[in-house]
């Protein structure tokens, strides 16, 4: 059992343990193990001072000092951390040094963070199991024949394996819910507009959220009201009032849409998630069949919105400023070639997509009708929420799949199908571990997703404490 | 969705494509396009689009930092420059 943030805030101010101490901890687990689980993409220089900084700010001003001071923090390497390279797992930004910090990177500084490396992640957040980095796979450290799940899957297993107390991720359709079920840990995507995507490394925009990972709920509640709150570099952040207040409640009223659990879900995942209801029954919470019949379009919606966004947020990647350039015989032959070497595969083949649903005479029927979608899932949602106060399913359909298993990019999409329409409507979601499935004599974790109305972030924390035993 | 689509697509997005990829994308693109349709099957209520809580923001035109504050920081990023420029291949005149 790893330490929460709690916890070794607790140590450090009591002065039994030291953010040096806390550090070391970590760098030894990823020196013995992240040569094969690859976690890490990079380690900064700087970490040692800074813990070296925070061990002795806490001799002088022990419980005064700020609620993160000295934590190690593994960030994916999408995030910018001014001075730090900064690749997004491509090899377009191979050698891209940020010039700025991130705000999220801003704030968890101000708190106090100490920044282990960069974690390792799909090319531009592009898949479901860090298969997709260009810099090598992440490997699953519970079985490191499975992936970690993805995008985030770098941070995640870092997490999991010991090699950071908390991770940044960033979840556009599940890209940190979907690794933290895979991986064992705690992954929570917030109500969009509730942390700044100032230095993020665009993606899809309107999906885009910076999302924690942690051992708790606690943790993943301190990090992230943290990082939270409007900035002036990020006009889609919302303000504390953009939408009305979400109460919290001793005992919670849980949609189940049952429509949405027939096909394709792993047997052994659905037994837990009935035997998750049961307790969660026992408990004193109610639980309720919901209707949901557009949550299962979601998942084609969004791949239409997302490729749409990709091929215009990537569009910048042409050699000019920064990253890679190939030399070619005019400024277009450079551009092409440029990108041809800079992406891999997947960025590819979303970029072709994208640039397909948005060409003339296919814009209507594919964005214009998935954004209608998205309207009708955001009212489908509204209606539900008057009845429910949170919405239950497995967060994932499967446990962690072996590295290699899915070669057809269709069926890896389809990992996503139950995270991407807290994306598509903007509602706060949270996955939570609900115990392991056994596969090949090794028990492997999988997560319970809720999922609430806007701005119910912190009845998801509420709810996630109550569901992990940490109600005290 | 063809070879030549593909082909079409890949110049568009200025990427250019190995042979390999062009039969491999056009075959992914057709089975993702195949099940994205299904947002076709949704009939949607043509409902008029209602004021959201979401609205544009837009902040105050004027400068938002000292003049040269990040001109080093920046052009230290690109692979070609020429003083305070990025350089880049000749644009107008060219023969393609």
């Amino acid at each position: 059992m790893h330490d929460s943030i709690t916890l070794l805030r607790k140590k450090f101010i009591e002065g039994v343990y030291t953010p040096l101490n806390a550090l070391e901890d970590c760098l030894s687990v990823i020196q013995e193990r992240d040569t094969s689980v690859r976690a890490y993409l990079e380690l900064f220089a700087g970490a040692k001072q800074s813990a070296e900084d925070a061990t002795e700010r806490y001799k002088k001003e022990g419980k005064n000092t700020p609620s993160l001071l000295g934590i190690p923090f593994g960030i994916k390497q999408n995030i910018l951390i001014k001075g730090e390279r900064t690749t997004a797992a491509s090899k377009m930004l191979e050698n891209y040094v940020a010039t700025y910090d991130a705000t999220a990177i801003e704030k968890l500084r101000a708190a106090g963070a100490v920044f282990i490396g960069g974690t390792n992640m799909d090319e531009f957040a592009m898949g479901s199991s860090t298969e997709n980095s260009a810099f090598g796979a992440t490997k699953n450290p519970i079985d490191e024949s499975r992936v970690p799940g993805g995008s985030s899957g770098g941070s995640a297993a870092a997490v999991a394996m010991g090699g950071a107390v908390a991770t940044l991720g960033t979840d556009t359709g599940g890209s940190v819910r979907q690794p933290a079920s895979h991986c064992g840990v705690v992954g929570f995507k917030p109500t969009y507009g509730t942390v700044s995507r100032h230095g993020v490394i665009a993606m899809g925009s309107s999906l885009d959220q910076v999302a924690p990972l942690t051992h708790t709920v606690t943790d993943a509640e301190i990090v992230h009201n943290i990082i939270a709150g409007q900035d002036k570099m990020d006009a889609t952040t919302i303000a504390k009032d953009t939408y009305p207040e979400v109460p919290l409640k001793e005992k919670y009223r849980i949609g189940v849409p049952r429509n949405f659990l027939r096909d394709g879900i792993d047997a052994d995942v659905l037994e837990r998630f009935e035997e998750k209801l049961t307790v969660l029954r026992e408990e004193g919470h109610e639980v309720a069949d919901v209707e949901l019949p557009l949550m299962e379009k979601g998942l084609a919606a969004y791949y239409i919105v997302m490729p749409a966004e990709v091929s215009s947020n990537l569009a910048r990647y042409d050699g000019v400023r920064y990253g890679l350039r190939v030399e070619g015989k005019n400024l277009l032959d450079e551009y092409m070639k440029t990108r041809a070497e800079g992406f891999g595969a997947e960025v590819k083949r979303r970029i072709l997509l994208g640039t397909y649903v948005l060409s003339a005479g296919y814009y209507d029927s594919y964005y214009g009708k998935a954004e209608q979608v998205r309207e009708m899932m955001r009212d489908e949602l509204r209606m539900v929420f008057r009845n429910v106060d949170i919405i239950l399913t497995p967060t994932a359909p499967t446990p962690a799949f072996k590295i290699g298993e899915k070669s057809d990019p269709l069926s890896m999409y389809l990992q996503d199908i139950f995270t991407v329409p807290a994306n598509l409507t903007g509602v706060p979601a949270l996955s939570v571990p609900m115990g392991t499935v056994e596969r090949d004599g090794v028990a492997l974790p999988v997560g319970v997703q809720c999922m609430g109305p806007h701005a119910g972030d912190a009845r998801m924390f509420d709810f996630g404490k109550k569901m992990n035993g940490e109600d005290f | 969705m063809k070879r030549e689509d593909i082909i079409h697509l890949a110049t568009l997005a200025r990427i250019e494509l190995q042979e390999a990829e062009i039969q491999s994308f056009a075959d992914d693109i057709t089975e993702i396009l195949e099940y994205v349709s299904e947002v076709s099957s949704i009939t949607a209520e043509e409902k008029k689009k209602e004021v959201d809580v979401l609205y544009n923001v837009m902040r105050e035109d004027e400068p938002s930092h000292a003049p040269d504050e990040y001109t080093e920081a920046i052009l230290s990023a690109t692979v070609s420059r020429s003083g305070r420029y990025f350089k880049v291949k000749k644009i107008l005149g060219e023969e393609s």
